[in-house]
């Protein structure tokens, strides 16, 4: 994909929206377009994390595994951003990701990422800030799920 | 003729013609009039006081499709001594019926607009005659997104009439769950999740919001967020009803009575109470 179409891709994604332009280039420099097949794993739980994803379309299953059973943590769908652990130390999976349909993404460096926020901390802050938000809706979802809310009881008995 | 409500207080019978086993606790009981009435006239989001002879009434909401009043549908969860025997009861089993009671969903306002329908657990089944009235007259309304939350795969109602809707072009239909093992292909998450990628314009959507408090607060709150105005937000509310008419209170919301002012509230309308906890 030419620089420029992944620099309009980039441009027009929440996750960078009010991003200083050279700080956007920083990005586009760390992008590349993924495509993954139904069934397809990303990344496995405890390989190192070095990438995050930028879902343009399809599915992805977050997943762990207990005796006999993978269980779904969490999907991710068209516009959300895949991945965290590449910003917290170890920098190792927590969980599993797998495409549960055809998904195109457009997959950053993180590794690389981790390294220009070292040397320049405005970018630091930009990308902890934006990283942050994220981290915040899946820890309500990951909250309300552990509400059980459908659990309370019928509408009508 | 149809069966009406000449005494709110008093039953008519009704026989169970069939029983449909929806979950490991939750049943769908088809009724048909026991005393020559030819069916039952209702509103999307009304309910019934269902009798169970010698065992006690529960308020239930009706389920079925409002264009087909012959026969009387029930989604029934078995979670109480009334409700227990209602599922229990085999096909020929008669039971009294009071109703149809209180308010229904908004489906002509929204005629014009786009709809969300919003539901979480058994909060489908009244929700689903809103959904057929809407299905039936699909040219009246913009886009239309169902949003639909459940515990597990095997939690969800309405098996077969789901894919069914979904294969609709016209008709959004989103499902999640909170837990699924590998075998399950689609979303994982609560239905709040669902809301900010669903396609509908905001200010120009009613949405429709059944399930239970908890989950309908952060729906609302999502909903919110994403602009559709209190005023177009409509919810069912649950409350331990008895008598249906507003006569003694037990159902007391705030100044209404759940019974006869809602189920079905306009949120901005109970807004204050909603998130009061004494209430």
């Amino acid at each position: 994909m030419a620089a420029e179409s992944l620099e309009r891709i980039l441009g027009e994604h929440p996750f960078f929206e009010g991003l200083k332009k050279a700080y956007l280039q920083l990005f586009v420099d760390c992008a590349s377009n993924v495509r993954f097949n139904a069934g397809e794993m990303i990344f496995r739980e405890g390989e190192d994390a070095d990438k995050f994803y930028l879902i343009r379309q399809g599915k992805v299953a977050l997943e762990t595994y207990a005796p006999q059973r993978t269980v779904i943590i969490q999907t991710l769908g068209e516009g959300e951003v895949l991945g965290w652990s590449w910003l917290v130390p170890p920098y190792r999976w927590r969980f599993g990701a797998r495409a549960t349909e055809l998904t195109r993404a457009i997959a950053l460096d993180g590794k690389c990422l981790r390294g220009n926020s070292e040397e320049d901390h405005d970018l630091g802050y930009e990308l902890m800030k934006r990283a942050a938000q994220i981290m915040e809706r899946r820890l309500q979802a990951a909250r309300l799920q552990l509400l059980d809310v459908y659990g309370s009881g019928p509408a009508k008995r | 003729m149809m069966a009406t409500l000449s005494d709110p207080m008093v039953p008519s019978p009704f026989r169970i013609q069939r029983v449909l086993k929806e979950t490991y606790d939750t049943y769908t009981l088809e009724l048909d009039p026991a005393n020559g009435a030819d069916g039952f006239s209702f509103a999307p989001g009304q309910f019934n006081m269902v009798y169970v002879s010698g065992v006690g009434e529960v308020p239930i909401s009706i389920s079925g499709d409002p264009d087909k009043p012959r026969t009387l549908v029930h989604t029934v969860r078995s979670v109480g001594t009334v409700t227990q025997k209602l599922c229990a009861g085999g096909r020929g089993r008669v039971l009294g019926v009071r109703g149809p009671f209180g308010t229904s969903w908004p489906v002509e306002q929204a005629v014009g607009s786009d709809v969300v329908v919003v539901c979480g657990g058994i909060g489908l089944a009244p929700l689903r005659p809103a959904i057929y009235h809407v299905m039936a007259n699909r040219e009246k309304y913009g886009r239309v997104a169902l949003l639909y939350g459940a515990r597990t795969p095997e939690d969800l109602l309405y098996k077969l009439e789901l894919p069914r809707w979904r294969g609709q072009f016209d008709l959004q239909v989103e499902v999640t769950v909170d837990a699924a093992t590998g075998g399950w292909r689609g979303n994982v998450g609560v239905v709040t999740t669902l809301i900010p990628p669903a396609r509908f314009d905001a200010e120009n959507t009613v949405a429709m919001v059944c399930g239970p408090e908890v989950m309908m607060r952060f729906t609302l709150l999502e909903l919110e967020k994403r602009g559709v105005p209190s005023e177009n937000t409509f919810v069912s509310m649950e409350r331990n009803m008895k008598c249906a008419v507003g006569f003694c209170g037990h159902c007391q919301f705030g100044p209404t009575f759940i019974c006869k002012d809602g189920p079905v509230f306009r949120y901005d309308q109970i807004q204050p109470f909603f998130v009061t906890r004494e209430i």
